[in-house]
Parts: C-alpha cells; sequence; structure tokens
C-alpha cells in the first residue's frame, strides 16, 4: 500500500523533555556488553574531561525512536507496522549525550518513497537540550516489505 | 574498574590501521535486555509466533544491538565515547537468534579508511554473523588524540 505523501516534509513539534538518568545509561551499556567506565562512573568521566557519565553513541535512539513513533504509529501515514524493518540508521553528534541532560526531540519526514514495490521512509530526528544546544541528529530509514518479498532486497 | 585506555594519537594512525576485532554473543535473553534497556519492545525481537508471521525465519536481533557493538569497537579502541561524533550502518540482513542456550556470534571489525582533518579518522566497520555480513555501509567518525 503507498505511503501517504502528504507526510512529506512534515516537522513535528518538540517532543515534551526527557531527563537522561545515569542507571539508564549503564543499564543501556550493559545490553550492549560496553564496561567502559566513563559510561558508569562519574569520575572516570571526569579524568576523561567530560562533566558527567558519557551515554554510549547509539544511546540516542533511546530517544529518537520513541519521539518517531508519532509518524511511524500514525494510521493515516498507512504504514504496515507488521511488516517494517529498520534498514539504516545514522547519528551525528555535536556533542556526546550525559546523565541528567534533559532532551526534546525534532522530528521530521525526509523522505516518502517507493523502491521495487516496497515503501521507504525516512526520518530525521534532531535532539537539543531544553536551552536550545544542538546535541545530535539522528536519521533512520525504515522499510515495509511487499508481500512475498525477502526482508532485505534490496 | 577496567585500565585506562589511551586514546590513539592521530600522527600513529594510518589508513589500514586496523582495529582489534570484537567478539560479542547474542542470544534470546540479550535481546529481552536489550528491549528493555532501549524501550525498543517490537515483538519480532522476542516472540517466534510473530516473527515467523511477519516473514521471518525466527526471532530476529534489534540492527540497533548490532549497530551498538559496532561503534563499541570504536569506543574500546579509543577509551572514550564522546570521542565518537558520527556513526552509521545499514541493517544487510535479519541476525536470526535462536532458541537455545548459545545463541549467535558477531565478529566486528574496524579499519581506519580515511584520515580527515586533524585529529578526525574514519573507521569503516563490518559485523559478520555466521560468516555473513549482517551490518554493511557502517563506518564512524573518531576524535583522536
Amino acid at each position: 500500500m503507498p505511503l501517504n505523501q502528504t507526510f512529506r516534509g512534515r516537522v513535528y513539534p518538540a517532543t515534551a523533555p526527557y531527563e537522561v538518568g545515569l542507571e539508564k545509561i549503564r543499564e543501556f551499556a550493559d545490553a550492549l556488553g560496553d564496561k567502559n567506565p566513563v559510561s558508569r562512573d562519574v569520575e572516570a568521566a571526569k579524568a576523561h574531561g567530560h562533566p558527567e557519565v558519557v551515554a554510549p553513541p547509539t544511546f540516542a535512539i533511546v530517544l529518537t525512536m520513541r519521539a518517531e513513533g508519532q509518524v511511524v504509529f500514525d494510521p493515516t501515514l498507512g504504514l504496515d507496522i507488521g511488516r517494517v524493518l529498520h534498514r539504516d540508521q545514522k547519528f551525528r553528534y555535536s556533542r556526546s549525550i550525559r546523565a541528567h541532560d534533559v532532551l526534546t526531540v525534532t522530528v521530521s519526514v525526509d523522505g516518502i518513497d517507493e523502491v521495487g514495490g516496497n515503501d521507504v521512509l525516512t526520518l530525521s530526528s534532531e535532539v537539543r537540550t531544553v536551552e536550545g544546544e544542538h546535541v545530535c541528529t539522528a536519521t533512520s530509514t525504515l522499510v515495509s516489505r511487499a508481500a512475498g518479498r525477502e526482508p532485505h532486497d534490496d | 574498574m577496567t585500565e585506562r585506555v589511551v586514546r590513539p594519537r592521530y600522527d600513529d594512525v594510518d589508513v589500514g590501521t586496523r582495529l582489534p576485532v570484537l567478539t560479542h554473543s547474542v542470544g534470546r535473553f540479550d535481546l529481552v535486555r536489550y528491549a528493555g534497556a532501549s524501550g525498543d519492545f517490537n515483538v519480532i525481537h522476542w516472540n517466534d509466533r510473530v516473527a515467523t508471521a511477519a516473514g521471518l525465519p525466527s526471532v530476529i536481533a534489534h540492527g540497533m544491538l548490532t549497530l551498538g557493538v559496532a561503534v563499541r569497537l570504536v569506543c574500546d579502541w579509543c577509551g572514550d565515547p564522546a570521542a565518537v561524533v558520527e556513526c552509521e550502518g545499514r541493517f544487510a540482513k535479519p541476525v536470526v537468534v535462536p532458541d537455545d542456550d548459545t545463541g549467535v556470534e558477531l565478529v566486528v571489525e574496524g579499519v581506519v579508511a580515511r584520515k580527515l582533518a586533524r585529529p578526525q579518522v574514519r573507521v569503516d566497520l563490518s559485523v559478520r554473523c555466521g560468516g555473513e555480513k549482517v551490518l554493511s555501509r557502517s563506518r564512524a567518525v573518531v576524535v583522536l588524540g
């Protein structure tokens, strides 16, 4: 089913503030098998010149995937959620995410395309502190597979 | 606490410098743990019935778990996650995780592909699982010493 083309170019309002928890960072690091003390211990972080514990680089997904739900789960977009796979992900950081940051995410719909019968949705999520400092821009590409196709044909 | 890693110096690194290989095993338990830590509770990552109904062979790992482990290789190398200013990847093949006690093994490799404006370098990453490339077009830009 083709996606609703009118979503292209939409920019959503900034999400409610998300406070980055120290234990959340530790939990995320654990899930990646990441034992780096900079992501666990504030003294180790300070030894590297950081004011607080630093999250692993892919931690931004915790905020951005949730924020992208505003688009992905909107029934008027017409995305078949049961057939969606994450195809590409990119992060570009102005600075790393740290414990106690209070962040918001602004999602934009960069692309709505059809490739080989599959719907392709490209979203970008700008992560900023509540004071407005740019932290990270994440770009996600999601593919909804047409029935009968292999998951990752491209 | 692990010993502090000294960040590699830009002048000591050349195009072709290989990072130490990282292996990381992934079982069903790890998928549940990643789901909780990341907030990605997509059912195809923990439920066979739903995964197969979606046309997948079985439960598959979160792509972001694979990318997270790949980027860990770079963080382990330079000692500081804040040194990574860009990272990306394409989830080229699903990582199918069997319901057994061993799971599967991800093998992550990285090589310095380009020296950018001092002190940044681009590291190209690859992740294989059972000999198949599961992450492609993957790279990180890292600030060295």
